[in-house]
This record gives structure tokens, sequence and C-alpha cells, in this order.
């Protein structure tokens, strides 16, 4: 196996794409190195990208948007003062992953490129618009979250390319985000099933919406249904429901050791109307 | 055994001094079953099966031999010929069988062979270089599966004398008791259930993966290390496995991190050794996590079938039940504990049970902490709560007036000395928890619980140094806090200070032998052996200063620490302390020291009673345990603190047994989720504070009236939390675990 530190992304792109065989971008390592060592994908090229510069910078563009290094942590994201406070639902869900000593190491680009539909950090992105910058060797491209995912376990990065940066957008007025997820426990597990929800008001009504389901499908789902069943209502009852309806409808999830088709079917419904009036509320405004 | 110098006022029993073995284990300094190393050490690593049931037709090691770090491979040719008998007569050969696969694989993960390498990395690797060629046969992981009639054989003639003709091979071991008329009974009652309940196995889960150090020369002289509960039982099976005399292995056991049962066999010991003999060097084994679930003992999985009659003021004037349990490839699955155990708290008139021990392809099945108990009383109790909810009584009262007390005629036969059962459910009838409102979605569930407890053969030895203080030598490891409670039971009889007695769990070349530190037996019968050695040294302490006054033996007594005259005639001696007797005990007579061995048979039953409150969110159908609280007849709690942490950490168990823990296997007979990210046992955020309540009926078998506590405290939390949650959900649960997508497909079914 061969290790690589490259001091740029120009430079781990090159290496990457000169590589032969089985390449892994190495960041937090909290899912390279457990496959690694249970066994399920021995790379032959390991290229460590944490010791590029910046990779570790939150920083808040002048738009009020925001770009983060493709090394931060949960941890980091969790501590910063202000991040959290225009997306809530991001920082959240990226703190629901793992323990405190896995927060120490893992990252957003990571939970991303590793391809699991029940990720969560990635409906969370998904539903707030983030996008990724990818260095490649033909310079670099700005993706959708949503458009990196291709399977389990498979992204649509091709052969030479690597996540640079993550690219939340500035938050706005009168928004709000949340990310909620079932597990059987209290906390380090998997999401069974996991809706983020992002919305916009004007007064009391929703303006914009994003809903993204994630474990239900074989990649995290951006859903039209869910936010077009929301858009122009206040979150009334009979808006719930269809928003529960409309993301049961969305599901094509399968039966496996973490939870049934027809549990993960019903609960996706049931999450996304906790998490769009946790999204509201916080959009009015309010603790949530 | 009764005994009649029985002690009820107590110095340093009672109280709660820190644990000896606290501050090794907080540091760092502890030394558990992978922390050791030896000069010119290898490490071996373990094939297994990926598949459920398989012929093995051809294994090929060339290309390993031929890799240059191996300096061994073992397949079964390398392990002593041991012979076959049906049921557990032939436990060596079972476990043989298990630790290395003879002409079949019997289930995913199965032992196949083993390699030792110059590094642990080496050894992984070349097993990859190992060819196996298997012929997969059908399979069956389901216990009611295994026992029909179209159910793949997993090995002819295993079944022992107690199976009835007919039944299918794998069913290898029948039990059946009771008293009265159960038909009868019925017809009395006013109302009768009938139901059917099924548990999944569970995993002990503790968090110390299995890990030995073997040392075997061709003379038949070897060492080993290794963490266990038993390192007599190690030092039998390994010797007749490999084909050694027994003396001539010494067996350490290391620090334990957590057994609840499951490190009461052997798994990697005897490859250890076989390695190690081949190689000439000591070899070190340690599992993997997924080795442990996949190819150590879980408990059995469960299908159970209970009828209970009950008239309108609660008396049950009938109950019977069918437990049927699957204990993977091997005997040994506990349906006759089940059987036994499953009504044991009630004193009734007209009782049945019937238990079978069935065989599947999965891993043999292990103890874990009163092994078949918690399985039956979820069956037993759910019913007796669907009883009490039908016909409108109180779940405390009802159990109060069926409650098995001194007199009554067990359910499994022999009749009852004190026992303190009343006592557990006044307490909790009498406990705030009971009175407490419950919210909206909240329900409580009771149930009571019982377990036999063992005394088991057993080996002191006590030293006392120049300075006054004293070693005690104990031959069962400490899986609960047993070293502090052995040293509160000798300074209870010298009258020496806690901190001056250091205890050690003696190798096997120190002590004859001793069983297992299963069946709650330690602080009962070591402490019993404490006690007795403590004397024993106490006599001889007595001659001495008898001798240094110049008075007869029987006129001096032990009081404080102290030698004294036994009275006013006996002569006016200040009393003489015993550091002021061992101080120059080499010159009048040579080293005390004090002994006792042996198979005390008064352990004393137990039984407990647990309250839970258990909120279920009807959406998602997941449950919170939102309080708790263990009530246990302890006999005598040496040391309080671990007492409640054995109630507490039976309710723990208890609870992930109860909600997500399983063993999922696919439809190729492998096991889904051999890690703890999907084995899901309960986090600490799962858990609530969980209160205890400490009741003492002294256990007459004990001189200090003590119990075992270690097991009894996970029988009733399987189905108290089912009582709880059914409550709360508004429909009977009667299957293990209580998952969120089993509790919402109920709360759909229901309506």
């Amino acid at each position: 196996m061969d290790y690589h530190s490259p001091a740029s992304f120009a430079e781990a792109s090159a290496l990457a794409a000169n590589a032969t065989g089985i390449t892994r971008f190495l960041a937090g390592g909290t899912d390279v190195l457990v496959q690694l060592r249970s066994e399920l994908v021995k790379p032959d090229t390991l290229i460590d990208i944490k010791k590029i510069n910046g990779v570790h910078d939150i920083t808040r563009n002048a738009d009020g948007s925001w770009t983060l290094g493709v090394a931060t942590t949960g941890a980091e994201m969790s501590e910063h003062p202000e991040l959290g406070q225009d997306w809530p639902g991001v920082v959240e869900a990226m703190d629901l992953i793992g323990s405190t000593q896995v927060q120490g190491r893992a990252t957003l680009t990571g939970n991303l490129c590793n391809g699991s539909p029940a990720a969560d950090s990635v409906p969370a992105m998904v539903a707030a618009g983030v996008t990724v910058t990818v260095t490649g060797p033909d310079g670099t491209r700005e993706v959708a979250v949503e458009d990196i995912p291709t399977g389990p376990g498979k992204t649509s990065l091709t052969k030479g390319e690597v996540v640079s940066a993550v690219n939340i957008p500035a938050r706005g007025e009168n928004a709000g985000d949340a990310y909620l997820r079932f597990i059987p426990r209290t906390e380090m597990d998997i999401a069974v099933v996991g809706v983020g929800v992002d919305l916009r008001l004007d007064g009391d009504t929703i303006i914009e919406a994003r809903v993204s389901l994630g474990a239900v499908a074989p990649t995290v789902l951006l859903v039209e249904d869910c936010a077009k069943a929301i858009l122009g209502s206040t979150l009334d009852d009979a808006t719930l429901d269809a928003l529960a309806a409309a993301a049961s409808a969305a599901c094509n999830p399968i039966d496996d050791k973490r939870g049934t088709i027809a549990f993960r079917t019903e609960v996706v419904g049931v999450l996304a109307k906790r998490a769009a009036k946790i999204a509201y509320a916080r959009a009015k405004g309010e603790n949530a | 055994m009764a005994l009649d110098d029985r002690k009820s006022d107590f110095t340093f029993v009672g109280t709660r001094p820190n644990r000896p073995d606290g501050l090794d284990k907080v540091t760092g300094r502890a030394k558990f079953g992978a922390d050791i190393s030896a000069p010119g050490m290898l490490h071996g690593a373990v094939l297994r099966s990926p598949h459920a049931h398989a012929r093995i037709v051809k294994i090929d090691a060339s290309k390993a031999e031929a890799h240059k770090d191996v300096k061994a491979i073992v397949t079964r040719a390398d392990f002593a010929d041991v012979p076959f008998r049906p049921g557990l007569e032939g436990e060596f050969y079972n476990v043989l069988e298990n630790v290395m696969a003879g002409e079949k694989a019997l289930y995913d993960g199965h032992a196949v062979a083993a390699v030792a390498a110059t590094s642990a990395l080496a050894a992984r690797d070349a097993l990859k270089l190992i060819e196996v060629e298997y012929e997969v046969l059908p399979h069956v992981t389901d216990v009611d599966k295994a026992m029909t009639p179209d159910a793949p054989v997993i090995r002819e003639g295993a079944a022992d004398y107690s199976v009835p003709e007919g039944m299918h091979p794998n069913v290898v071991r029948y039990h059946e008791s009771g008293h009265g008329d159960v038909e009868a009974g019925f017809a009395d009652a006013d109302l009768v259930i009938e139901d059917s309940f099924v548990t999944e196995a569970t995993h002990q889960g503790y968090i110390e993966p299995h890990a030995c150090l073997g040392m075997l020369g061709n003379d038949g002289k070897g060492e080993l290390w290794c963490t266990t509960q038993g390192h007599w039982i190690a030092q039998k099976t390994c010797a007749a496995l490999l084909g050694i005399e027994t003396s001539q292995l010494r067996v350490t056991a290391s620090e334990i991190g957590g057994g609840f049962g499951g490190k009461t066999t052997v798994f990697i010991e005897p490859v250890a050794l076989a390695l190690s003999r081949k190689a000439n060097r000591p070899v070190k084994v340690v599992m993997t996590r997924s080795e442990v679930f996949r190819a150590t003992g879980p408990t059995s999985s469960a299908s159970m079938d209970v009828k209970i009659g009950m008239k309108k003021d609660g008396t049950i004037s009938a109950a019977q039940g069918v437990f049927r349990l699957q204990g993977g490839a091997f005997p040994g699955a506990p349906g006759d504990m089940t059987a036994m155990c499953a009504f044991a708290p009630y004193n009734l008139n007209n009782v049945k049970q019937i238990g079978y021990d069935v065989m599947s392809n999965r891993p043999k099945q292990a103890a874990y902490r009163a092994p078949g108990a918690p399985m039956g009383a979820f069956a037993v109790e759910s019913v007796i709560d669907e009883l009490c909810n039908k016909l409108g009584l109180d779940p405390v009262d009802v159990r109060l007036k069926n409650a098995a007390h001194e007199g009554t005629k067990a359910s499994y036969g022999p009749t009852y000395e004190r026992i303190g059962l009343v006592e557990t459910l006044e307490a909790a009838k009498a406990h705030p928890h009971y009175a407490a409102p419950l919210k909206p979605g909240q329900g409580r569930g009771i149930s009571c619980g019982f377990w036999f407890n063992h005394g088991g053969e057993t080996s002191v030895s006590l030293a006392l140094s120049e300075d006054g203080s004293a070693q005690l030598m104990v031959g069962t490891p400490d899986i609960g806090g047993s070293r502090a409670s052995m040293a509160l039971m000798a300074a209870e009889v010298l009258g020496i200070a806690y901190e001056n007695i250091r205890v050690t769990v003696a190798d096997t070349a120190t002590l004859g032998y001793n069983d297992v530190s299963h069946g709650s037996r330690v602080t009962y019968a070591s402490g019993l052996a404490t006690i007795k050695a403590a004397k024993h040294a106490v006599e001889k302490l007595c001659e001495r200063a008898a001798a240094k006054w110049g008075i007869p033996v029987d006129a001096v007594k032990w009081e404080n620490g102290c030698a004294v005259p036994s009275g006013p005639n006996a002569g006016d001696f200040d009393p003489m302390p015993l550091a002021d007797i061992t101080a120059d005990m080499g010159s009048t007579g040579g080293p005390i020291s004090g002994h006792f061995e042996a198979t005390p048979e008064g352990a004393g039953v137990s039984f407990g009673t647990h309250i839970v409150d258990a909120e279920v969110d009807p959406e998602t159908g997941k449950t919170s345990v939102t309080r708790y609280t263990v009530i246990q007849d302890a006999g005598k709690a040496i040391h309080p603190t671990y007492v409640e942490g054995q109630f507490q950490g039976g309710a723990a168990q208890g609870i992930g047994w109860a909600l997500n823990e399983e063993y999922v296997y696919g439809e190729d007979g492998r096991l889904q989720n051999s890690i703890f990210l999907d084995y899901r046992i309960p986090v600490a955020s799962d858990l609530p504070m969980i209160d205890t309540v400490i009741v003492e009926v002294p256990n007459p078998g004990h001189p200090f009236g003590v119990r075992g506590v270690g097991e009894t405290g996970i029988v009733p939390p399987l189905a108290a939390i089912a009582n709880a949650v059914s409550n709360a959900a508004g429909v009977r649960m009667k299957q293990l675990p209580m998952s969120p997508p089993r509790i919402l497909a109920a709360l759909k079914d229901n309506g």
C-alpha cells in the first residue's frame, strides 16, 4: 500500500489520476480505516488530504455563505460559534455521527463520499442546498451534494477527482433547517430512516422548501413532491399528512438487519412531519 | 448444610470500601487476557467456516505452510481422539468439536484450521492461503424448524436417554416435571389463558474478547494464561483435548473484562496450546469482536407455550409450560433449566413443565446469567400479567397471593427452606415507584424471577504474614468485586482491617480444584470457605496465645483481632493482638495459615421482583424505559455497592435483551450483525437510573447468611419490560426483542 500526503488538491488529484488499483482518500479515516481493518477494502493507494493547508478552516464569506475545508471535523462544526446558528440542521446531523472520539475525526466530505444511503449529514446537506467543489485533472467544478452519491458505496466522482471544499449557501432571512433520524437506541447507531428539511417563510407561509430522505433508497433522495406538499402552506395538519404521504410514496427501501420496508416507509413520514415542524419553528425564530 | 453459628452482628461486612483491583483497572495496570507476552511468542489466528452447514471435503494448507512467517498450522488431526457420547455425557467431545471442526462445519464461524506466525498480520494473511473445499449442506437456525420432520440432521445419535421415541434427531435432551393434576386445575379456573412466546438469542456482550497465551512442550508440560471464569475447567478441558495430564498444565486466570457465563468454557485456549506444541514456541491468540459474536456462546433462542388458570380472587389453579430451546450445533441448551425455573416463584397445587434441548446450525450456546430462566419468566409472567389485566387484579397482590414461601413444594420438586420472595413483593408494594402516577403513553410492568444458585467445589487458603497482614488465595476469578467481599469476610473473622488483606485469584498449581465462577456461587462458596479458612487460622492463633500464657487452648477466645482469656477463671491477661502472635510465629511453631475445602450445598435459592415503567412512541414503536426498580433478596449483602451493581447489571442486560439485542441470521444461515454497531446492546444513554432495594432474608446455609446475587437480576427484566411495553402500547408483545419495527407492526395489527 502506498501512502501519500500531498500539499495541494492539484497534487492529490494527480496522484489519484496516476494510481493503479484501489485508491482511497483519507481525511478523518472513520470509514476508510474501519473498512481497512475489517478487510472490506484494502487500498493500493492511500492519499491523505488532511495535511493540505486550510482543510480545517470554517469560513464565512462576504455574501453570508460558508466554505468548509474538507477535513473539518464534526467537533469543529459543533464548536463553531455561528455556523450552528445559521444551519442547525446541518450541524446537528453531523453531530449525530458516532461517538465523541469519532466526532474528533469525522468529516462532512467523508460522510458524503463513503456513499452510504444512511449517512446522517447528507440529507441535511441536500436539504440545505449544499454543494461541493471537486478538483480533478481538468480543473475544478461545483457539484450539488445530491449529485455525488450514485448508489451504496458509489459516487459520481471520476478517476483523479477529489472533493476540495464544502459550500453552504447563505442562510438568509426567515428560514430554518432540521434533520431527524430514527435509530432504535439513543446514540451510536446508524440511521434506519433520516429526513432533512429546509424551508423559508413569508409571514407564516412556506415559500421555499427542500426535503431530503435518507436510508430509504439506494441513495439519499431530494423529494420534489415533499416540497410541493408544504409549499404555500402554514404547515397545518392536513399539510403535514400530505408531506408524510409524499415521503412514504418516495421511498424505495429494503428489508435488512436494521429495519423493514414497512417500518421505513411508515416512519419516514413521521420524521418528515417532525423535522418540518422544527424547521418551521426555526424559520419563525423560535427555539426548536 | 445448616450452620449453628450463624453471625448477624457485623463490623466489616456490610461496609462499602473501594475494591482492591480498582486502581489497577482505572490506571491500565491490570493485566487482562491480551496483556501478556513471552519471549519468542507467535501469534495465532483461526480460519472459520463461511457456511452454516457444510462437509469439509479437503483442507489444503500447503501454500500457508510455505509462507515464510508461518511456524505451525493445526487442524482437527492435531487434537486428541476424544470419544463421542450422546447428550452432555460427551461434553469433552462436544467442546473439541466446537473448538475445531471435524468432518463438518456446523455453523457460520466454526473453526476449521489455525495458524501461528511471527506476527498477527502474517497469521491473518496466512489464513487466506489455506484452501478448504466444502460441500454445502442444508441448514436450519430456527428452533421450531429444527424440530420439524424434514429439518436437516445436525448429528445423528446426539440425543440422550431422556428423549422420547419419535422425536427429530435434533432434539437431544428432554425434561418433564411438576406435580398435581393440571387438567383438574384448569377446570377449576375462572379464566384460562394460553399463549405462545418467542425470544431470540443474545450475547453476553462482555467488553473483553477472548484472549490467551499458551505454551506446551513435546514433554506434555504446559502453561496457559487466559481470560476465563474458571481456570480449573480450562485446565481439565485443555488437557483432555490435547491428550496430556491435567496436572502438567498450569493455568493462570488473567483479570477478566466480563464473562456473565460466556467464559465458563474454552474456545481458543486448546488451539493456542496445539499450535504451541507444534511450533515449540509460545502462541498468543486474541479474538476479534466479530469472532466473539460468531463463534463463542450466545444464549439460546426459545419458543414457548404457556397456559395458566386463575380464580377470580387471583389464585392460580393450574400452570403448564412447554419450553423449546435452541443451543447451537451441540447438546446443552438449558430447556430443563427454563422449565424448572418458569413457575418456581409460585406455590402451586397443579403444575407441569416440559423442556426441550434442540440443536441447530448456530454457535454452541454458553451460559448467560441464570441460563434459561429469563425466557421462561418472560412467557409465564406475561400470561400472569394478562390474567391480572383481564380479571382486574393488582399484579403485585396476585403474586403475593401465590408467592412461594418456606415449606412450599417448589414446581421443580424440592421443598423451600427460608426464602425471601414475599419480602421482595412487600417491598415492591411499599416502594414509591409502585405508587407513582404514570404519564399518558406510559405503562408499568411487574415480574418476579427465580434462580437456583450453586455451591460447587471450592478450595481456599489463607496465610498470615509476620507483620500481621494476611494473604488470601481463592480459586474463583473475580467477575463482580469478589476480592472485596472475600477480604471483608476474612476481616470479619480475623478482626484485622480490610486493607491489610490481599486477595489473590491463585493459579491451578496453588489450590485444589475450584469450580467455575458461575451459578452466583463465588460470594457464597468461596466466601464460606474463606470464613472457614480464617477460622482455621484463628484456631492456630489461639493455640499460640494459650502456649504463651501457659493456659489451656479452650481457655482462649478470639475477639476484635486479639486473643483474650475466655473468662475470669482463665487468667488475667491483656488482649494479645494478631500481629503480636505472628511477629514471632517462626519460633513458636512455624507459619500460621488456614485452609478449607468442600463442596458446600446450602447455596440458598434467590428471588427478585422488578418494577418497570416504559413509554412507547405510538408513531415509531420506539420504547424508552423511564423508571426501573430492582428488588432482590441477597441473604446478606457483604459489600452492598457490588450487590447493587449486580442488580443494576442484570436489569441493564435485560433491557438490551428485551428491546433491541438479537442474533440476526440471513437466508444463507450466516450471522448478519457480528459487530456492536448492528448488535444493538444498550448504550449508557439508553438506560434510566436503576434503583435498587436489597432485601436480606439470611440464607441458613451460609455462616453470614449470603445468597448469590449475580444471576437472579436478569430473570425478571424481559417479562417486566414486556409487561410495561404491552400495557403502554395496549397490545400484548409476545416476541423478543421488542424492536421498533415489531412494536409498530403490532400496533398496526391492533388497529
